[in-house]
Protein backbone atom coordinates (compact mmCIF):
# COMPACT_ATOMS: atom_id res chain seq x y z
CA UNK A 1 0.00 0.00 0.00
CA UNK A 2 1.42 3.39 -0.87
CA UNK A 3 0.15 6.64 0.90
CA UNK A 4 0.77 9.65 -0.73
CA UNK A 5 1.27 12.56 1.29
CA UNK A 6 0.94 16.40 -0.13
CA UNK A 7 2.43 19.35 2.33
CA UNK A 8 1.53 22.45 1.32
CA UNK A 9 1.68 25.85 3.50
CA UNK A 10 -1.29 27.63 4.83
CA UNK A 11 -3.30 30.18 3.20
CA UNK A 12 -1.42 33.44 5.00
CA UNK A 13 2.08 32.41 5.05
CA UNK A 14 4.37 33.90 2.98
CA UNK A 15 6.09 31.87 0.10
CA UNK A 16 9.17 33.87 -1.21
CA UNK A 17 9.91 30.58 -2.83
CA UNK A 18 6.72 30.83 -4.78
CA UNK A 19 6.99 34.25 -6.03
CA UNK A 20 10.42 33.58 -7.11
CA UNK A 21 8.92 30.59 -9.00
CA UNK A 22 6.19 32.93 -10.60
CA UNK A 23 8.60 35.47 -11.17
CA UNK A 24 10.73 32.58 -12.91
CA UNK A 25 8.14 31.65 -15.10
CA UNK A 26 7.27 35.41 -16.21
CA UNK A 27 10.88 35.77 -17.30
CA UNK A 28 10.41 32.54 -19.73
CA UNK A 29 7.20 33.78 -20.98
CA UNK A 30 4.55 31.83 -19.40
CA UNK A 31 2.10 34.57 -19.48
CA UNK A 32 -1.32 34.32 -16.93
CA UNK A 33 0.29 32.73 -14.01
CA UNK A 34 -1.50 34.92 -11.13
CA UNK A 35 0.26 32.77 -8.39
CA UNK A 36 2.71 29.96 -6.97
CA UNK A 37 2.59 27.69 -4.17
CA UNK A 38 5.29 25.48 -3.39
CA UNK A 39 5.38 22.61 -1.29
CA UNK A 40 6.52 18.82 -0.66
CA UNK A 41 5.13 15.83 -1.79
CA UNK A 42 6.02 12.61 0.15
CA UNK A 43 5.47 8.66 -1.09
CA UNK A 44 5.50 6.56 2.06
CA UNK A 45 5.20 2.62 0.90
CA UNK A 46 3.63 0.57 3.62
CA UNK A 47 3.69 -2.80 4.80
CA UNK A 48 1.06 -4.66 3.34
CA UNK A 49 -1.63 -4.77 5.68
CA UNK A 50 -3.97 -6.36 2.92
CA UNK A 51 -6.98 -4.07 1.11
CA UNK A 52 -10.12 -3.64 1.46
CA UNK A 53 -12.05 0.08 2.96
CA UNK A 54 -10.92 -0.95 6.94
CA UNK A 55 -7.09 -1.81 6.06
CA UNK A 56 -7.52 2.58 3.88
CA UNK A 57 -8.92 3.89 6.44
CA UNK A 58 -6.47 2.61 9.02
CA UNK A 59 -3.57 3.42 7.39
CA UNK A 60 -4.80 6.93 6.40
CA UNK A 61 -5.03 7.58 10.07
CA UNK A 62 -1.31 6.40 10.38
CA UNK A 63 0.19 8.59 7.44
CA UNK A 64 -2.07 11.53 9.31
CA UNK A 65 -0.09 10.68 12.91
CA UNK A 66 2.87 10.76 10.87
CA UNK A 67 2.37 14.21 9.56
CA UNK A 68 0.85 15.27 12.73
CA UNK A 69 4.17 14.22 14.84
CA UNK A 70 6.79 14.61 11.55
CA UNK A 71 6.05 15.13 8.02
CA UNK A 72 3.92 18.62 8.68
CA UNK A 73 4.72 21.83 11.14
CA UNK A 74 0.85 22.57 11.52
CA UNK A 75 2.01 25.91 12.77
CA UNK A 76 2.73 27.08 9.14
CA UNK A 77 2.03 23.82 6.85
CA UNK A 78 -1.49 22.02 5.77
CA UNK A 79 -1.33 18.34 4.37
CA UNK A 80 -3.44 15.89 2.53
CA UNK A 81 -3.13 11.94 2.89
CA UNK A 82 -4.22 9.51 0.04
CA UNK A 83 -3.70 5.88 0.09
CA UNK A 84 -2.96 3.70 -3.04
CA UNK A 85 -4.49 -0.01 -2.69
CA UNK B 1 36.09 34.83 35.83
CA UNK B 2 34.55 31.74 37.48
CA UNK B 3 31.88 30.80 38.33
CA UNK B 4 29.70 27.55 39.76
CA UNK B 5 27.44 27.74 36.73
CA UNK B 6 27.47 24.39 34.79
CA UNK B 7 26.96 23.68 31.33
CA UNK B 8 26.24 21.23 28.49
CA UNK B 9 26.10 21.38 24.76
CA UNK B 10 24.24 19.11 22.58
CA UNK B 11 25.91 18.09 19.39
CA UNK B 12 24.25 16.73 15.99
CA UNK B 13 25.30 15.24 12.87
CA UNK B 14 26.03 18.84 11.21
CA UNK B 15 25.97 20.99 13.68
CA UNK B 16 29.00 23.44 13.35
CA UNK B 17 28.99 26.13 16.02
CA UNK B 18 29.31 24.15 19.11
CA UNK B 19 33.28 24.47 19.90
CA UNK B 20 32.61 28.61 19.44
CA UNK B 21 29.92 27.86 21.93
CA UNK B 22 31.77 25.92 24.13
CA UNK B 23 34.65 28.88 24.05
CA UNK B 24 32.37 31.47 24.94
CA UNK B 25 30.67 29.52 28.05
CA UNK B 26 34.48 28.37 29.16
CA UNK B 27 35.41 31.86 29.01
CA UNK B 28 32.26 33.29 31.04
CA UNK B 29 32.03 30.25 33.65
CA UNK B 30 35.89 29.34 33.69
CA UNK B 31 34.49 25.79 33.32
CA UNK B 32 34.16 23.87 30.08
CA UNK B 33 30.95 22.85 29.14
CA UNK B 34 30.31 18.87 29.02
CA UNK B 35 29.49 17.97 25.26
CA UNK B 36 26.60 15.54 24.43
CA UNK B 37 26.40 13.69 21.25
CA UNK B 38 22.77 13.20 19.92
CA UNK B 39 22.67 9.68 21.33
CA UNK B 40 22.98 10.51 24.48
CA UNK B 41 19.85 9.90 25.75
CA UNK B 42 21.18 10.71 29.62
CA UNK B 43 21.68 14.54 29.81
CA UNK B 44 24.33 15.76 32.29
CA UNK B 45 23.21 17.69 35.33
CA UNK B 46 23.71 20.75 34.39
CA UNK B 47 22.23 24.55 34.71
CA UNK B 48 22.28 25.27 31.37
CA UNK B 49 21.96 23.44 28.19
CA UNK B 50 23.12 24.87 24.93
CA UNK B 51 21.61 23.36 21.35
CA UNK B 52 24.19 25.04 19.14
CA UNK B 53 24.39 26.50 15.33
CA UNK B 54 24.82 24.61 12.03
CA UNK B 55 22.82 22.36 10.09
CA UNK B 56 21.79 19.14 11.99
CA UNK B 57 20.77 16.45 9.63
CA UNK B 58 21.44 18.57 6.66
CA UNK B 59 18.51 20.44 7.57
CA UNK B 60 16.21 17.63 5.70
CA UNK B 61 12.24 17.69 5.50
CA UNK B 62 12.91 21.39 7.38
CA UNK B 63 15.26 23.23 9.48
CA UNK B 64 15.50 21.88 13.06
CA UNK B 65 12.57 18.99 12.63
CA UNK B 66 15.10 15.78 11.99
CA UNK B 67 17.17 16.84 15.62
CA UNK B 68 13.47 18.15 17.31
CA UNK B 69 12.51 14.40 17.17
CA UNK B 70 15.88 12.59 18.52
CA UNK B 71 16.41 11.06 21.97
CA UNK B 72 18.76 13.40 23.44
CA UNK B 73 16.14 16.50 22.57
CA UNK B 74 13.20 14.53 24.95
CA UNK B 75 15.64 14.70 27.65
CA UNK B 76 16.44 18.38 26.53
CA UNK B 77 12.48 19.29 26.76
CA UNK B 78 11.93 17.41 30.48
CA UNK B 79 14.93 19.08 31.88
CA UNK B 80 13.36 22.19 30.40
CA UNK B 81 9.86 21.53 31.98
CA UNK B 82 11.70 21.05 35.52
CA UNK B 83 13.43 24.36 35.03
CA UNK B 84 17.14 23.94 33.57
CA UNK B 85 18.02 27.00 31.60
CA UNK B 86 17.71 26.32 27.96
CA UNK B 87 19.44 28.25 25.25
CA UNK B 88 19.15 27.69 21.40
CA UNK B 89 21.00 29.30 19.30
CA UNK B 90 20.17 29.76 14.87
CA UNK B 91 19.77 25.70 14.20
CA UNK B 92 19.31 25.17 17.97
CA UNK B 93 16.53 27.95 17.79
CA UNK B 94 14.87 25.98 14.76
CA UNK B 95 15.07 22.65 16.82
CA UNK B 96 13.00 24.36 20.05
CA UNK B 97 10.85 25.69 17.43
CA UNK B 98 10.00 22.00 15.69
CA UNK B 99 10.43 20.30 19.57
CA UNK B 100 7.59 22.60 20.52
CA UNK B 101 9.41 24.35 23.73
CA UNK B 102 8.92 27.83 21.57
CA UNK B 103 6.21 28.44 19.79
CA UNK B 104 6.00 29.92 15.83
CA UNK B 105 8.24 28.68 13.13
CA UNK B 106 11.35 29.69 11.06
CA UNK B 107 10.65 30.18 7.61
CA UNK B 108 13.12 30.65 4.54
CA UNK B 109 14.28 34.19 4.49
CA UNK B 110 12.28 36.39 2.51
CA UNK B 111 15.31 37.05 0.41
CA UNK B 112 15.50 33.43 -0.40
CA UNK B 113 19.61 33.93 0.36
CA UNK B 114 21.42 32.85 3.33
CA UNK B 115 22.39 35.83 4.97
CA UNK B 116 26.13 36.28 6.86
CA UNK B 117 26.94 39.55 8.52
CA UNK B 118 26.54 41.62 11.50
CA UNK B 119 23.25 42.45 12.45
CA UNK B 120 21.92 45.05 15.67
CA UNK B 121 20.18 43.27 17.96
CA UNK B 122 17.90 45.31 20.57
CA UNK B 123 17.41 43.97 24.07
CA UNK B 124 13.53 44.09 24.14
CA UNK B 125 12.68 42.65 28.14
CA UNK B 126 15.32 43.06 30.56
CA UNK B 127 15.55 41.18 33.59
CA UNK B 128 15.95 37.61 32.72
CA UNK B 129 18.49 35.00 33.74
CA UNK B 130 19.51 35.53 29.85
CA UNK B 131 19.57 39.22 30.10
CA UNK B 132 21.08 40.80 33.36
CA UNK B 133 24.46 41.64 31.65
CA UNK B 134 22.53 43.99 29.80
CA UNK B 135 20.25 47.02 29.76
CA UNK B 136 16.67 47.35 28.41
CA UNK B 137 16.92 49.17 25.19
CA UNK B 138 20.55 48.63 24.19
CA UNK B 139 21.66 47.31 20.72
CA UNK B 140 24.08 44.75 20.66
CA UNK B 141 26.25 43.90 17.21
CA UNK B 142 26.89 40.38 16.33
CA UNK B 143 26.49 38.05 13.43
CA UNK B 144 24.08 36.24 11.45
CA UNK B 145 24.22 33.10 9.35
CA UNK B 146 21.19 31.60 7.99
CA UNK B 147 19.13 30.53 5.67
CA UNK B 148 15.51 29.80 7.54
CA UNK B 149 15.56 32.50 10.18
CA UNK B 150 12.43 33.89 9.11
CA UNK B 151 10.40 33.92 12.40
CA UNK B 152 6.58 33.58 11.74
CA UNK B 153 3.92 33.13 14.43
CA UNK B 154 -0.34 34.18 13.70
CA UNK B 155 -0.95 37.28 15.31
CA UNK B 156 -2.53 36.16 18.58
CA UNK B 157 0.75 34.33 19.52
CA UNK B 158 2.86 37.41 18.48
CA UNK B 159 0.31 39.78 20.77
CA UNK B 160 0.60 37.01 23.64
CA UNK B 161 4.25 36.92 23.81
CA UNK B 162 4.27 40.78 23.09
CA UNK B 163 2.09 41.28 26.21
CA UNK B 164 3.74 38.42 28.29
CA UNK B 165 7.23 40.41 27.47
CA UNK B 166 8.43 37.15 25.77
CA UNK B 167 9.96 38.85 22.73
CA UNK B 168 13.81 38.80 23.75
CA UNK B 169 15.54 40.83 21.22
CA UNK B 170 14.87 42.73 17.67
CA UNK B 171 16.60 43.41 14.91
CA UNK B 172 17.81 46.96 15.21
CA UNK B 173 19.76 49.25 12.96
CA UNK B 174 23.42 49.49 13.53
CA UNK B 175 24.72 52.95 13.16
CA UNK B 176 24.41 54.18 10.11
CA UNK B 177 22.09 51.21 8.82
CA UNK B 178 19.39 52.35 7.23
CA UNK B 179 15.58 51.43 8.10
CA UNK B 180 14.80 49.08 4.78
CA UNK B 181 18.41 46.79 5.87
CA UNK B 182 18.43 46.44 9.67
CA UNK B 183 16.00 43.12 9.29
CA UNK B 184 18.36 40.21 7.93
CA UNK B 185 15.53 37.89 7.04
CA UNK B 186 12.22 39.22 7.09
CA UNK B 187 11.28 38.50 10.65
CA UNK B 188 7.76 39.25 11.54
CA UNK B 189 7.39 42.57 14.29
CA UNK B 190 11.56 42.07 13.39
CA UNK B 191 11.53 39.21 16.06
CA UNK B 192 15.41 37.96 16.69
CA UNK B 193 14.52 35.69 19.72
CA UNK B 194 11.81 34.68 22.33
CA UNK B 195 11.39 33.01 25.73
CA UNK B 196 8.84 30.50 26.83
CA UNK B 197 5.91 31.29 28.88
CA UNK B 198 8.26 30.22 32.38
CA UNK B 199 11.14 32.55 30.88
CA UNK B 200 13.80 29.25 31.05
CA UNK B 201 14.35 28.92 27.14
CA UNK B 202 16.01 30.97 24.80
CA UNK B 203 15.78 30.95 21.13
CA UNK B 204 17.78 33.61 18.84
CA UNK B 205 18.56 33.55 15.36
CA UNK B 206 21.83 36.06 16.37
CA UNK B 207 25.68 34.53 17.27
CA UNK B 208 26.51 35.78 20.96
CA UNK B 209 28.69 33.60 21.22
CA UNK B 210 30.86 34.75 17.56
CA UNK B 211 30.94 37.92 19.52
CA UNK B 212 33.07 37.60 22.60
CA UNK B 213 36.55 38.09 21.25
CA UNK B 214 37.89 41.59 19.66
CA UNK B 215 39.39 39.91 16.78
CA UNK B 216 35.43 38.66 16.11
CA UNK B 217 34.24 42.31 15.32
CA UNK B 218 32.63 42.61 18.45
CA UNK B 219 32.35 41.76 22.15
CA UNK B 220 28.82 42.34 23.05
CA UNK B 221 27.78 38.88 22.94
CA UNK B 222 29.70 38.08 26.29
CA UNK B 223 27.20 39.85 28.29
CA UNK B 224 24.72 37.04 27.59
CA UNK B 225 27.23 34.51 28.73
CA UNK B 226 28.62 36.16 31.96
CA UNK B 227 25.12 37.36 33.19
CA UNK B 228 23.98 33.85 32.82
CA UNK B 229 27.13 32.94 34.60
CA UNK B 230 26.32 35.40 36.64
CA UNK B 231 22.94 34.57 37.06
CA UNK B 232 23.28 30.42 37.50
CA UNK B 233 26.43 30.28 39.12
Amino acid sequence: MRARVHVTLKPGVLDPQGKAIAHALEALGFDGVADVRQGKYIEIDLEDGGSGEGNAGAAEARVSEMCEKLLANTVIENYRVEIDS
Amino acid sequence: MTSAMTSAIVVFPGTNRERDMAEALELASGRPPAMVWHRDTDLPEADLIVVPGGFSYGDYLRAGAMAAHSPVLRSVVEAARRGAAVLGVCNGFQILVEAGLLPGALLRNASLKFVCRDIGVRIETGGTIFASGYNAGQTLRMPVAHHDGNYFADAETLDRLEGEGRIAFRYAPLEGEGADRFNPNGSVRNIAGIYNEAGNVLGMMPHPENAVRPDQGSTDGRGLFAGLAAALG
